[in-house]
């Protein structure tokens, strides 16, 4: 009989002693680390971009040494902290994209350890529908370097109860350093419209991203005066797009422009509408702005029709100057090679805002980070002088437009065709209108 | 001839999506083939079929990319050498890879409920599939287009049958009748028959039953990898996901014409390509699969045996 008592008892008391002293440990963590995580799809097929910020997060850390000093806004003593940097995993190889449990996982991890101030992420907008309630409670400073739906942080633009939900507390946690997709499908519009296009058909792949950014870019378009000639959402699982582009070459367009990605089926688009032999150029957001686009749709098929991309800031080529030159010489001294993905440069404007937000802050304290972070005002970073605006969105508002071009360069001797995304100029919203 | 084209006819557009849902359909009649071979022999619904040919793709892929082939501007003698050693290797290693499962995993299992088999089956799919994730990667890739989309229907037609689609065509029938006619004459082809109406009879007749299956495998992959070089040069983008949608759409094509029955699988495949190009024309494209499957459960409502099923009761 005592047995059978006393062995779950110890048991009871095994776990409860365990849980406490855990929790114990969990709740103090280390007064001279603070721990910076981000969260990207670092398997599968987004990989070469979130490669490349990644990259831009550790070249911004390094740079400072793997540490902040800080004075206490108290104290007013000195303080250096040791920076720690998690490169976490929102995809799944078996999937190839980002998945709900995934992200979920991550931002739990963030949350129950101490140590961990800021969160940098994520790179899919619906991953930080996702993480930004949960890291919302517990006031982590979030930054994402690639999310530009606009119904995250702009109210009036997503559903009703957006962005409101994903802030439980009321306070606003989550910042981005990217322009977003209101602003890229209007700049898209009207550059449709520079480009003397007068009629275009509009595609979409359903998705958050997708479908927000087609559908803005359909308002533009009435807005501007350009004849839509219809709108249509794909099935991105489906393999080919024949029949499709058969009905929308029987109406003519002068441009189709897809609202959608690389991984829902861009490249593909572009080969069937090359296969039912029309020469009408396409356009897409910067889901596609990325290499990945270019090898799913082979080098041949853009040597047949143009396709253009716009994207939320400037690529690589665009930075000639102040410290956006200098991120690309210290990168390229650093890897070896110039970035090859747009998106380093704002890996890098990520770690830089995290680390400016903690020596504003001077304490290892979470509130005490967001409140630092949402405060930061012209700020000098390598996409320009920005600020954040009530909404947590940057100020920098400058797009670019580029197209694809296939050039035959001379690789170890050989001669092989290359392709690669060409910088065409800056999208600017007109002096006269005034964004709202 | 843009001008042109706009200008087509209500009758000159629904001929174009009949020849596009055609040569769709008969890609998935040569997968559908065989999932129907192989259910008619041994009442096995083989869910590894889809993701063998997937595994065929990433093997022409391999070979094109020994030949250093990316697009259509090599010379054409490579081309051609390119693929037919693709059409030669790629029905064989599907074939030998289809053998090897049956021999491994379902002989053993030949007397064991329905049930375990058909799990298995679903299991060799997934490690096919892992295969081709390791093989291929998790990102789409491209296959390279290697024959050229020349129309070969005037321009003042104004619709379009290009030279992809011919080859398509031209590969995909020769092997259907030719398998027709083996199935209905060759000795092999009687013993098949034999089996699949009764086992234990042929058996008794001095039919090796085993070395049936064995060559029902084997036709079955082979025809599955032939598919899978067409698919890549057709559709061009490639992916370790593509074996399940494509031996979706094939079983169900195998189902909708009476599984088990040949002249079914190929029907049944073709109505699938036409309801899915028709549908994406004149319905919407995100509504294609929801209407591949709603004619498919009509169909069974009316026809449980399938459109072919019970007209032929002989299997195979």
């Amino acid at each position: 009989m005592p047995f059978r008592i006393t062995i779950p008892l110890i048991l009871l008391l095994a776990f409860v002693a365990i849980g406490f002293l855990g929790g114990r440990q969990d709740s103090f963590g280390d007064p001279d680390l603070i721990k910076i995580v981000s969260s990207l799809p670092r398997s599968g097929s987004a990989r070469g971009q979130t490669d490349t910020i990644v990259n831009g997060i550790k070249l911004a850390i390094n740079d400072a040494g793997k540490k902040v000093e800080v004075i206490d806004p108290v104290t007013k003593q000195s303080k250096t902290f040791r920076i720690e940097y998690l490169d976490l995993d929102d995809a799944t190889a078996a999937e190839g994209q980002w998945t709900i449990e995934q992200e979920i996982a991550n931002a739990n991890q963030a949350r129950m350890d101490p140590d961990v101030m800021a969160y940098i992420g994520t790179y899919n907008s619906g991953a930080a529908k996702v993480s930004m309630p949960i890291l919302n409670r517990v006031n982590m400073f979030m930054i994402s370097p690639a999310n530009t739906s606009p119904s995250l942080t702009k109210p009036g633009e997503g559903e009703r109860h957006e962005p409101n939900c994903y802030r439980p507390t009321g306070k606003v946690n989550y910042t981005r350093v990217v322009p977003t997709d209101d602003l890229q499908a209007g700049l898209s519009a009207r550059w449709t419209q520079d480009m003397g296009m007068k009629k275009v058909y509009i595609l979409d792949d359903n998705e958050v991203y997708g479908k927000g950014i087609a559908d803005l870019f359909r308002v533009t378009c009435d807005k501007l005066g350009i004849t839509v000639l219809g709108q249509q959402s794909i099935d991105s699982k489906a393999q080919e797009f024949t029949p499709l582009m058969t009905s929308i070459k029987a109406m003519n367009p002068d441009l189709i422009y897809f609202g959608g990605t690389t991984q829902t089926k861009a490249g593909q688009l572009l080969k069937d509408l090359v296969k039912v032999g029309m020469t009408c150029p396409m356009m897409a957001p910067d889901g596609c702005f990325e290499k990945a686009m270019i090898d799913s749709a082979g080098l041949d098929t853009f040597e047949k029709v143009t396709f253009y991309a716009t994207f939320g800031g400037l690529p690589i080529d665009a930075l000639t100057e102040g410290k956006g030159l200098e991120f690309v010489e210290k990168y390229t001294k650093a890897y070896g090679m110039a970035p090859k993905d747009a998106y380093a440069t704002y890996g890098y404007e990520c770690g830089l805002a995290v680390l400016e937000s903690i020596r504003k802050a001077g304490k290892k304290d979470r509130e005490a980070i967001r409140s630092a972070g949402l405060g930061l005002r012209n700020f000098d970073g390598a996409t320009g002088r920005w600020s954040f605006d009530e909404n947590g969105d940057t100020t920098n508002q400058t797009m670019s437009g580029n197209k694809v071009i296939v050039v035959k360069k001379v690789v170890d001797g050989e001669e092989k065709k290359v392709g690669d995304f060409q910088f065409i100029k800056p999208l600017k919203l007109p002096q006269s209108t005034e964004q709202k | 001839m843009l001008f042109a084209d706009a200008e087509l006819s209500a009758v000159q557009t629904l001929l174009q999506y009949v020849i596009l849902g055609l040569t769709k359909g008969s890609l998935f009649a040569l997968i559908a083939l065989g999932y129907t071979m192989v259910y008619g022999i041994v009442e096995l619904i083989n869910f590894a079929h889809g993701d063998l040919f997937m595994l065929g793709t990433f093997l022409a892929l391999t070979i094109l990319g020994l030949f250093n082939l990316t697009d259509a501007s090599a010379e054409s003698w490579k081309i051609i050498l390119a693929l037919v050693v693709c059409f030669i290797a790629c029905p064989i290693f599907c074939a030998i890879l289809n053998i090897s499962v049956d021999r491994i995993i379902y002989k053993p299992l030949r007397t064991a409920p329905k049930l375990a088999p058909l799990v298995s089956a679903i299991g060799v799919g997934f490690i096919f599939m892992n295969i081709g994730l390791f093989w291929g990667g998790s990102q789409d890739v491209n296959f390279p287009n290697l024959v050229p989309e020349k129309n070969l229907l005037p321009d003042d037609m104004g619709l379009r049958f290009t030279l992809k689609d011919a080859m398509i065509i031209g590969t995909t029938v020769p092997l259907m009748i030719a398998l027709t006619i083996f199935v209905k004459f060759a000795p092999l082809g009687k013993a098949m028959r034999a089996t699949a109406q009764n086992p234990v009879a042929a058996q008794l007749m001095g039919i090796n039953t085993e070395r049936v299956i064995a060559a029902t495998f084997g036709i079955g992959g082979s025809l599955a990898g032939a598919a899978s070089v067409v698919y890549g040069l057709s559709i061009n983008t490639i992916s370790y996901q593509i074996g399940f949608q494509n031996g979706l759409y094939a079983f169900t094509a195998a189902v909708l014409g009476g599984i088990g029955n040949i002249p079914g699988a190929v029907l049944g495949g073709l109505i699938i390509g036409l309801v899915n190009s028709l549908g994406s024309a004149y319905v919407g494209e995100r509504w294609t699969n929801a209407l591949v499957f709603a004619i498919l459960i009509v169909i069974l409502v009316f026809r449980p045996s399938g459109l072919l099923g019970s007209r032929t009761r002989e299997k195979v």
